[in-house]
């Protein structure tokens, strides 16, 4: 059993009329695991459902509707934080799609309030998110001295009331990565949500979408971050004949164009994402490439309990998600660190 | 998962899997008068799994989780195998049950009429709760009363007593051996027993009751009563209650009804007997 059974529940709701309750519950467990158990629920309204699993996609999709206005009521107070000081919010993932109602945001879960403001001025909405009741969290010192110097965003700040969090980023992937994406265009490019609220251009959208799944992190997670790209670019591909044109020159500009491509092979194969093939004026196809298994297996390594399985596998992309954040000696000096402070990998 | 079973207690099912046969037996037992739900769809899964590969076999230690878990959950010896999977299923409650407000209260109920008790942990709740399941009140639950959005009704969830302590041996007294689990020694919370509701508790688990007194026990002084005002009854229940925050504008319609209607005293008492002598006074005064 793996998440091939969620991926094709999300990809083609109507193959659920097939599942016997072990189906049901491997779905729902699985689901829940990768939070993706509110998609699942939108995905679902409607059709035919068993008795005992119609409660459950209910109570899911009020919980989705309940922490979407959370989401964008938080966006609203650090909106008012950093008015003052002339800042506006350029939300990022899925408080952005739920401010925007995109296809994405619908079902998803909604973590932390992830906003992007100019390097210059990160200290200055620090501050200000500070004076309005956000506090820092991180009580490491060597932690918050490494995200400070390296990473894509400040240390995670929590409010004292509402008890919510906020990443404060300054461009997209960890400044040890490879890539460097031109943040400051991305800022330039951004559009209106309302109110003050901004978001990243349908292209850049993706390009951090796949940014973030596939030269960032370990893929903890990753289908939910995969069916964000699908449904982004299914969703501007419709609207803008060009757009995956115009997406590869934005990837080329940021220098995603790997993940990029990749994540749209990935999404392609898993979820049927309607790419459009090209042969001018580049070339494009969407045939797996070998490593692109590895992806999938990666991506797919659940049980019908809602355990993570293939430990070996998932441990080498915990590895891997190091190496492309560091260059070697850096690594060796952080992996030294944080094994003394007691830190496994899990 | 190697072992599993599915339970339904009041309107919940539970999926429970298991590294280990011992907690799955010592379940099935104790829950074996239950519905027989075999292989039905569960609204959560429980996982009790090792907390490393070399903790299923050498010194095994449960980590538990589920569909909703804690990260810095602590182990659990596998001696305390039932209690970790009782655990499990609180903690599914307790973090996702949407189905109504949930409150952290012991409930028992009579002529169609509930009387719910809620206080922190060591109150006495637990034990008053099942002393009177044996005295001629259906026993409801002695963890959590779940209090329907809609009706305003309180629906029972008779898990097994969870009995800590000194309240082990007063119960046992009264309770046939067979409806009392293994002793479970030096736990975090002390020792703990399990208890099977009556039959009666069992067999009426889909039928709820309207609430008709509240009251917040405390065991160790008195006896002693006093009225409590609604706005103190109201903040000391949502502390009282998991997913008040989660149910949003609902759960505040359900929670300032109920605290409208329902008489609310705080008891203090020096023993069980005494505390039985005044729930039925309170009862027949006011409720």
């Amino acid at each position: 059993m793996s998440a091939a059974l969620l991926v094709m529940a999300l990809r083609d709701p109507a193959t659920t009329a097939a599942l016997d309750a072990t189906g049901w519950n491997s779905l729902i467990a699985m689901a829940r695991a990768e939070r993706l158990i509110g998609t699942l629920a939108f995905r679902l309204e409607g059709l035919g459902v068993p008795d005992a699993v119609r409660p459950i996609l209910a109570d899911t999709r009020d919980d989705a509707a309940r922490e979407a206005r959370q989401a964008i009521w938080e966006a609203d107070r650090a909106r008012a934080a950093l008015a003052p000081i002339g800042l506006p919010v350029i939300l990022l993932k899925g408080t952005a799609y739920a401010a925007a109602g995109l296809p994405a945001g619908r079902g998803r879960f909604i973590g932390d309030l992830d906003i992007l403001v100019p390097r210059d001025r990160i200290d200055a909405a620090a501050d200000a998110l500070v004076a309005a009741g956000w506090e820092w969290v991180k009580e490491d010192p060597y932690d918050d001295a490494y995200y400070r110097q390296w990473m894509h965003e400040l240390p995670p700040m929590i409010h004292a009331e509402r008890d919510r969090m906020i990443d404060v980023h300054h461009t997209v992937l960890p400044l040890t990565a490879r890539p460097t994406p031109d943040a400051a265009a991305m800022m330039a490019d951004a559009v209106l949500i309302t109110d003050g609220l901004y978001m990243l251009c349908a292209e850049d959208r993706v390009c951090h979408a796949a940014a973030h799944l596939l030269a960032d992190g370990d893929l903890q997670g990753g289908l939910r971050n995969l069916w964000d790209i699908h449904c982004l670019c299914e969703e501007s591909s419709e609207r803008q004949d060009d757009f995956y044109l115009c997406l590869f020159e934005k990837a080329a500009h940021h220098q995603l164009t790997a993940a990029v491509w990749r994540a749209l092979r990935l999404s392609h194969h898993l979820f049927d994402t309607e790419v459009k093939a090209y042969h001018v004026p580049i070339e494009v196809d969407y045939k797996l490439r070998w490593s692109d298994r590895a992806f999938i297996s990666r991506l797919l390594a659940r049980n019908g309990w809602g355990q993570e399985t293939r430990k070996a596998l998932v441990f080498a992309f915990f590895v891997r998600s190091h190496w492309l954040r560091m260059p070697p000696l850096m690594l060796a000096r952080h992996l030294l660190t944080k094994w003394r402070k007691g830190h496994r990998p899990q | 998962m190697r072992h599993s079973l599915t339970l339904r207690i009041g309107p919940a099912t539970f999926r429970i899997g298991s590294a280990w046969a011992q907690p799955i037996d010592q379940l099935a037992r104790l829950y074996a008068d239950y519905p027989d739900v075999d292989g039905a769809i569960a609204d959560f899964t429980v996982r009790l799994q090792p907390t490393s590969a070399v903790r299923r076999w050498v010194r095994p230690s449960i980590f538990i989780t589920g569909d909703h878990g804690l990260a810095d959950a602590a182990p659990m010896s596998l001696a305390h195998g039932l209690l970790a999977a009782e655990m499990g299923m609180n903690l599914q409650m307790a973090l996702g049950w949407r189905r109504h407000l949930l409150l952290h209260a012991s409930s028992v109920e009579k002529d169609g009429r509930v009387l719910v008790m809620t206080g922190e942990s060591g109150s006495g709740k637990s034990t008053l709760a099942a002393q009177l399941g044996e005295r001629g009140w259906r026993l409801m639950g002695d963890e959590f009363a779940l209090l329907d959005l809609d009706s305003g009704a309180i629906l029972p969830f008779p898990r097994l007593v969870s009995l800590k302590n000194k309240a082990i041996d007063v119960i046992a007294g009264e309770v046939p051996a067979a409806r009392m689990g293994p002793l479970l020694g030096a736990t975090a919370k002390g020792d703990i027993r399990h208890m099977v509701p009556r039959a009666d508790a069992v067999a009426r688990m889909g039928e709820g009751g309207m609430p008709a007194l509240l009251l917040f026990p405390r065991f160790g002084s008195g006896p002693a009563e006093r009225p409590v005002g609604q706005g103190e009854v109201f903040m000391r229940l949502t502390q009282a209650s998991t997913n008040y925050v989660a149910l949003g504008e609902p759960g505040f319609a359900a929670l300032t009804r109920f605290v409208a209607q329902v008489p609310a005293r705080a008891i203090d008492f020096p023993s069980g007997e005494a505390a039985i002598a005044m729930v039925d006074r309170l009862w027949s005064e006011i409720a």
